[in-house]
């Protein structure tokens, strides 16, 4: 390596090394400290308040019956209850489905051209008879106490908006293993950046606000087809805090193929970067705390970081290949196989390289920590090496291809 | 409301600092460590040599019947590779292993030296090659398949001895080594029957150049290194 490239080495992974050390002080600082004072307390509320849920529909007939399932199966008063379907002009059977749930009082259906999830958000949102309202995705079901864990972080008068803890639901295949992991480190991330008030995506899977955040700001806008980020960025640029409950647990259906998770991917990151530029004035800006200061700069900048270290080992697979191109020219293809002897000589111990071990060490950590935040134990499992395995080689093509979308002006679809 | 706590982000950024210097002291421990390493390894070939050195001291008492095995030391071939390794990746040792290179260059013709007065007192046929390589950006593209044939050629004729030499090597006993042969700057060169031939050749090249390999019979012998070619 040149020096220039192991100076610039260095600052990124001082950079990474620095967020991951913020990550885990903070998470360490804050470790039992509740951004709600729930947590598993179980015990009823104070009260009970309406709370709306809007679950928007486009030909999800095969997954909507589970999702309206488990919001009925919700330990919370039925009667406070306010469940809207709001189909967006299915093609499919999602109507039929939907309509078969109008014999529940607390259930509502409405239908409206396809305009967009956003669209049909807010005409739900537009009809809401809740305090509070919340959206859950139609692939996407929730645990019987998320929404008690979530009403009771909202005892707090300053809390505008809570986001929960999401799991995928039922990996089965690798790809969906591995994406388990992601999520489980998600479940650390947004914990830890609840109780910094930092969270900049108020995700689509039954995130609850206060009805008045949406009277006072408005109702969701395009964004990018990211309009859970867009709106999250909103309540923060008017100062309205999100906070987090680890413990309101929904599960999500995930990609099962590369390919569905490479579009789903490329649209959160295209999204992201692009909100990001929208709302430009936060960043650096410390008038937006935590989020100005850190989580927005660091997203954009480890998007950066992960691409210049997947070049990095590009480079680095290209010359060890170049060189069994090499062998093969001057030599043949070797008729006999040599077993690769180890001796602690040969291990990389560059300071890079210790740096990279530091931080591998300090991932694995997340990812326990993630673990028993989800799940209760800390034990490893097959996921983390599918994980390990596996996300590298991907996320830096949606990374990529995001980049390359926002540079050269490009949308990215839904679908 | 928004509020940042600048006191955290200070001691984090001393954390950081402090992960980093510690990753740079393990490292350069570790660095010094494997030069310890090579440095071991070297006094023991010094030994080897010695001793070769020694026996042919002897030889003039007695006859060559009772030389028996004058091949050097097996640790030739790992120095050969840790050497090139270290100077690929130990970039804050470079002048240790600078020296330790041009300590072994000198191993080497040590050899090379009583190899030859060994071959000229008792009639033996040394076979082996004087190989110039250079590692310099542009110098050699074809110095590494070179390296990779000469390699190949250690694992198929085990008492073959190639000696290799950083024609860039900014030491006087290579200078004279270069100026001895006549050697130019026209890289990958071999000396093969003490006439110079310069470009890539293949293994098969080389069984025609050298007929005399498929006599050989498996002993040990010196090695080259370079970081464009492990070990021989």
């Amino acid at each position: 390596m040149s020096p220039a490239l192991i100076v610039a080495t260095n600052i990124l992974l001082f950079f990474t090394l620095y967020a991951q050390v913020l990550l885990l002080f903070t998470f360490f600082e804050k470790k039992n400290v509740f951004t709600n004072t729930g947590g598993n307390n179980d015990t009823p509320l104070k009260r009970y308040p309406i709370v709306t849920v809007i679950v928007p529909v486009w030909n999800e007939e095969k997954t909507l019956g589970g999702t309206i399932e488990s919001l009925l199966a919700l330990d919370y008063p039925k009667d406070k209850l306010d469940i809207l379907i709001v189909d967006d002009g299915s093609t499919d059977n999602t109507r039929q489905v939907a309509n078969t749930y109008k014999t529940h009082p607390e259930v509502r259906v409405f239908s409206k051209t396809n305009g967009g999830k956003h669209t049909a958000v807010n005409l739900g949102i537009s009809k809401a008879r809740g305090e509070f309202i919340g959206c859950l995705d139609a692939d996407s079901y929730v645990d019987k106490n998320a929404l008690s864990r979530i009403i009771r972080c909202f005892e707090d008068s300053q809390v505008m908006a809570v986001t929960p803890a999401i799991k995928v639901h039922t990996p089965e295949n690798i790809l969906q293993q591995m994406q388990s992991v992601e999520y489980d480190m998600g479940i650390f991330l947004r914990k830890v950046y609840g109780s910094m008030n930092a969270i900049h995506v108020a995700p689509g899977p039954f995130s609850i606000f206060r009805k008045e955040v949406f009277d006072k700001l408005g109702g969701y806008v395009k964004a990018h087809n990211t309009e859970d980020m867009e709106f999250a960025m909103r309540m923060h640029k008017n100062h309205y805090p999100i906070a987090n409950v680890y413990d309101s647990y929904v599960y999500t259906v995930t990609p099962k193929t590369i390919k569905g998770l490479y579009k789903q991917r490329l649209r959160w990151v295209y999204g992201f970067l692009e909100n990001a530029k929208d709302y430009r004035m936060m960043i650096f800006n410390r008038k937006y705390g935590n989020l100005g200061v850190f989580t927005l700069p660091a997203a954009i900048i480890s998007i950066f970081v992960a691409l210049f270290f997947t070049g990095l080992a590009i480079v680095r697979i290209a010359s060890s290949l170049w060189r069994k191109i090499l062998e093969m020219q001057a030599i043949g293809i070797p008729l006999r196989f040599e077993w690769p002897q180890f001796e602690w000589f040969f291990v990389n111990t560059s300071e890079t390289s210790m740096v990279v071990y530091a931080l591998s060490l300090s991932t694995v950590f997340v990812i326990l920590v993630g673990k028993k935040l989800s799940e209760g134990n800390m034990k490893p499992n097959i996921s983390m090496l599918y994980f390990f395995m596996f996300y590298g080689i991907l996320a830096p093509t949606w990374l990529f291809k995001a980049v390359y979308n926002v540079a050269l002006k490009k949308k990215t679809t839904w679908r | 409301m928004h509020s940042v706590d600048w006191k955290k982000y200070f001691y984090v950024f001393l954390v950081t600092g402090a992960i980093f210097l510690t990753a740079f002291f393990v490292s350069n421990t570790l660095g010094n460590k494997k030069i310890e390493d090579i440095q071991t390894m070297q006094n023991r070939v010094s030994i080897d040599i010695l001793s070769s050195e020694t026996q042919f001291a002897l030889l003039s008492e007695s006859s060559c019947e009772t030389v028996g095995d004058t091949s050097l030391s097996k640790d030739l071939d790992s120095l050969a590779a840790k050497l090139s390794y270290a100077e690929v990746n130990l970039n804050s040792n470079k002048e240790d292993v600078l020296w330790l290179k041009k300590n072994y260059s000198l191993l080497e013709i040590k050899d090379y030296v009583l190899m030859k007065k060994l071959s000229d007192r008792c009639q033996v046929k040394p076979v082996y090659i004087l190989y110039f390589y250079s590692n310099r950006a542009g110098a050699c593209p074809d110095c590494q398949k070179e390296g990779i044939v000469l390699t190949e050629l250690r694992k198929k004729y085990p008492g073959l001895r190639v000696y290799s030499f950083d024609y860039d090597l900014d030491l006087s006993a290579v200078k004279t080594l270069e100026s001895l042969y006549n050697v130019q700057p026209e890289l990958p060169a071999m000396v093969i029957h003490r006439s110079v031939q310069y470009g890539w050749k293949s293994v098969e090249d080389m069984e025609k150049v050298m007929p005399e390999l498929a006599t050989l019979t498996g002993t040990t012998t010196p090695v080259e290194t370079s970081k464009n070619t492990t070990k021989k």
